[in-house]
């Protein structure tokens, strides 16, 4: 079983690695503030205000965004510039 | 606006590579599930071989493979993936001229998949049948790939990457990582190789890659789909955003070691089969703890399902996710596996995570992005997404309850022994009695593939109501958020 000796420390380096990743995205405070996160997600996809002091996070689930149209046709720039 | 060109260049989303991924990305599943079709039609009437070598089904089997799920799955990956990348990120895409290479390279390794393996190239292994030079190809365009995803990553104006980035990372390196070790190979001639490794050390190498190709291309990737389409679709939050870092990190630890259960009972190693059946198991829960994530995320807007066919799309889909990932670990159970392998159950199997959960997660999304991509809010006509959901949905059930029963009556038949110790069934006995399930498995086949010509339709449609206009990057207000 030759190819286990490549396939079981690879795997093992592979885990070792995703450690590495794990700790970096911890330490850099990636999953600091993981509520406004998973909201940060549903902002309107147009140019917005300060989203620290935008209304959108804070409140129910939902509550905010469901007010915020979405659908709208995203901001187009002036077709003749671009 | 008083900017100037090259400022004005930078302001706006590369959504060019995204609208010519989106569009290849339709065409082919068409393409691809109309070979489908047609080799379910040779495996009930083998007539419609013709004699004719290149249209075979041994050739043709790896073209609808490899159709669906390099062609349609993988342009639905590149786009959905360089889409998220940017939004998540506030920035338009690292290196753009990097990207379009990639849409050419791909299209590219599509076009020689499709000339090579009818003319009978092939490496003989399931799902990396490409023959060497096209190998080489493959990995130059997933190195661009990367830089340009990475890359993005690295130029954001977001400091955090949201969790649908995660799962398009771990997805970009693992397949780059399962391609290079799985098709090192030595060229033996122009489209002719003999692999690196031999006997059970090749068969181990080829399933630890087939497996977690499932695993990464199949199933991170889509998650990562999953993950951003679902909550814009619906206007809601992921229903526990840390659940999904969760799911995230348990996934790729685990799906690593599954890859054994492919060769039960086999000259594999008896522990080493064993492993692969626990880390099988294991894997019923970051799966099930991200499907109901998903799920729950329509929580207090169950209505939205009735009136939006996309989410029913998106909904579907993981709900099927949900059940190829229970039905996946029972059959890695030995066992069960002493029925199920070799039989039509795991093509069953294998159809109710492509069909239900790459298949419509993928449409899903298109139908969120394609009408974006023309600056339109909506596609060309909401009640043909309708009547493709159920078309679709249909097509599937027929699908796999038909190979569900086949496989089991097929895995009975097998084993059936007379008191005096030969067998019950001839196997041809066995091909005979599965006539009636290839029949309706052709019909489900061709209901999911009527499906997809609708959506054709529609966003020929669509694009052709719509114009293409450059998206404006919101101002990075929130960098240092």
């Amino acid at each position: 079983m030759d190819s286990l000796y490549l396939l079981l420390p690879m795997s093992v380096l592979l885990v070792l690695a995703l450690i590495g990743v794990f700790a970096w995205a911890l330490n850099a405070g990636q999953f600091d503030d993981l509520e406004r996160e998973g909201l940060r997600v549903l902002e309107p996809d147009h140019p917005a205000g300060d989203t620290d002091t935008a209304t959108v996070a804070t409140d129910a689930r939902g509550a905010a965004i469901g007010e915020t149209n979405d659908h709208a046709p995203h901001e187009p720039l002036d077709p003749g510039q671009g | 606006m008083n900017k100037s060109n090259s400022a004005l260049a930078s302001s706006v989303y590369t959504d060019g590579v995204v609208r010519n991924f989106a569009l290849a990305a339709v065409l082919w599943g068409i393409v691809g599930m109309l070979v489908g079709v047609i080799i379910a039609a040779q495996l009930t009437w083998p007539e419609l071989n013709f004699g004719i070598p290149w249209l075979s089904y041994g050739r043709l089997r790896p073209l609808h493979t490899n159709a669906v799920i390099f062609a349609f799955g993988g342009c639905a990956l590149f786009a959905s993936s360089y889409y998220v990348v940017q939004r998540t990120c506030q920035t338009r895409l690292f290196l753009p001229a990097l990207a379009n290479f990639t849409f050419w390279g791909w299209q590219l390794v599509i076009l020689a998949a499709a000339i090579s393996l009818p003319l009978g190239y092939t490496q003989g292994k399931e799902y990396a049948e490409l023959e060497w030079p096209i190998d080489i190809l493959i990995a130059v365009v997933w190195v661009a790939y990367a830089v340009v995803f990475f890359g993005t990553i690295g130029i954001r104006k977001i400091r955090h990457i949201y969790v649908a980035n995660w799962f398009f990372g771990g997805f970009i390196l693992a397949v780059a990582l399962l391609h290079i070790v799985n098709s090192a190979a030595i060229p033996a001639g122009f489209m002719k190789s003999y692999s690196a490794y031999a006997g059970v050390q090749d068969a181990m190498v080829q399933w630890w890659y087939g497996h977690n190709a499932v695993g990464f291309f199949l199933t991170a990737g889509f998650l990562g789909m999953m993950y951003y389409f679902i909550p814009k679709q619906a206007e809601r939050p992921v229903y526990s955003y840390r659940l999904s870092i969760v799911h995230f990190w348990a996934l790729i630890f685990t799906y690593m070691w599954a890859g054994p259960h492919h060769l039960h009972y086999t000259a594999l190693p008896d522990w080493a089969q064993s492993i692969g059946m626990i880390f099988s198991l294991v894997l019923l829960a970051p799966s099930w703890g991200g499907m109901i994530n998903g799920i729950m995320t329509l929580s207090g807007a169950w209505h939205k399902l009735r009136d939006d066919p996309i989410l029913k799309f998106l909904i579907v889909s993981l709900s099927f996710y949900g059940m190829s990932t229970f039905e996946g670990p029972m059959m890695s159970i030995k066992t069960v596996n002493a029925l199920s392998h070799y039989t039509d159950w795991t093509v069953g199997h294998v159809h109710s995570g492509a069909l239900g959960w790459v298949g419509l997660v993928s449409m899903g999304t298109l139908y969120y992005l394609v009408p974006r991509m023309f600056n339109q809010t909506k596609m060309y006509s909401t009640r043909a997404i309708e009547l493709h959901f159920w078309v679709a949905t249909i097509g599937i059930v027929l699908y796999i309850a038909a190979m569900w029963i086949a496989g089991v009556m097929q895995g009975l038949m097998w084993r059936a022994v007379n008191p005096d110790g030969t067998l019950v069934y001839s196997f041809v006995e066995s091909v005979k009695a599965t006539f009636p399930f290839y029949v309706v498995r052709l019909c489900g086949g061709l209901l999911y593939l009527s499906g997809m010509l609708i959506m054709g339709w529609n966003v020929v449609k669509t694009a052709m109501n719509g114009k293409v206009v450059p998206v404006a990057i919101p101002p990075a207000v929130a960098a240092h958020a």
